[in-house]
């Protein structure tokens, strides 16, 4: 009876992240290739993902009106530091429509990670980035493990992305 | 140091830190209990998106007129179909776009505003539409509530959407 109800649960817990997929039309990016982008971030530098294969990479997608996305970058910055010579490349785009307000969130922040403008194109290409933040997590193989939708624990991200590093 | 010289320097240290502490204030104020959040708009205004999906679907008077009051880029992405693109309501710009496309209308017009670009309550654009709307004068003004954003509460429930400009 209990492994009959452990059946339903996984059933309907696979029914409902399928649906979630099919309905927005959009690609279930976990375990796939992340889709490859090359801009130039805030210092005309430009960032080309496919150049980070080797690395874990931490890729977030952010606005400067996202409240809880000004809690997160400093953290990823702290963690760039703190893994960056581990293999931690921390991407942060940004969503917002001009980069006035974004270049200066980024000075307020003291953020040194690479910030590149997103746009519809990038957005779409990572599923649809209809609410933020979100952040993805790739692996050293450039292979999609794991895509976070709003506020997360970061603790447990840390953990998570230890734990890719260490692989 | 010279007495006068320390009570001065003190002075001032003060004042700068007040100051200080009153750009930071306002800089991390939380939408959820700003002035303009999300969550002054009344109770009775609010729109459920079942509710709006209907209104879509009819041609008679109660057809709404839908703004987005988000960003462009997320727009481009996705929008409800005939939105306007109104701009952000929390800033300058969205305030001058709300405001133009809203001029042709009757003041008894309904309208509805989304955003969905965070959580309702952490959301900076739809109070200041709201407000910006209800001041010039329009009577019929509802905001959609979506509690996560637009891609878990629309896009996600297969509601009808458009991409592009």
């Amino acid at each position: 009876m209990r492994i009959l109800q452990v059946i339903v649960l996984l059933g309907c817990a696979f029914a409902f992240v399928s649906l979630d997929g099919i309905a927005q039309g959009a690609p279930n990016l976990v375990h796939k290739p992340a889709p490859q982008f090359a801009k130039p971030d805030l210092n005309g530098n430009l960032i080309d993902l496919k150049k980070y294969r080797g690395k874990v990479v931490l890729l977030n997608f952010w606005a400067t009106w996202c409240a809880p996305c000004q809690v997160e970058l400093p953290r990823f910055e702290a963690w760039q530091g703190k893994y960056g010579t581990a293999g931690l490349q921390v991407v942060a785009v940004s969503m917002d429509d001009g980069d006035a307000a974004v270049r200066r969130t980024v000075r307020r922040l003291r953020l040194d990670i690479p910030v590149v403008m997103g746009d519809a194109t990038v957005g779409n290409a990572y599923g649809g980035v209809l609410g933020l933040p979100i952040t993805f997590l790739i692996d050293r193989n450039g292979i999609v493990t794991e895509k976070i939708k709003g506020e997360t624990n970061l603790q447990q991200l840390e953990l998570r992305v230890r734990a890719l590093l260490s692989r | 140091m010279r007495p006068e010289i320390k009570s001065k320097v003190l002075v001032f240290l003060v004042f700068t830190g007040i100051l200080a502490g009153q750009g930071a204030k306002a800089q991390f104020s939380n939408p959820a209990t700003g002035p303009l959040s999300a969550n002054t708009v009344p109770l009775a205004q609010l729109m459920q998106p079942t509710e709006l999906v209907k209104l879509l679907k009819s041609a008679g008077a109660d057809h709404p007129v839908v703004f987005q009051v988000g960003s462009f880029v997320m727009f481009q992405q996705a929008h409800i179909p005939n939105a306007g693109f109104a701009g952000p309501g929390s800033q300058a710009n969205g305030s001058i776009l709300l405001k133009k496309f809203s001029a042709p209308l009757k003041k008894g017009q309904l309208i509805v505003i989304y955003c969905g670009c965070c959580p309702w309550g952490r959301c900076p654009n739809i109070g200041p539409a709201y407000k910006e709307l209800h001041d010039l004068g329009f009577t019929n003004v509802k905001a959609l509530y979506l509690a996560n954003n637009f891609g878990d509460d629309w896009v996600s429930k297969g509601y009808p959407v458009e991409r592009g400009e």
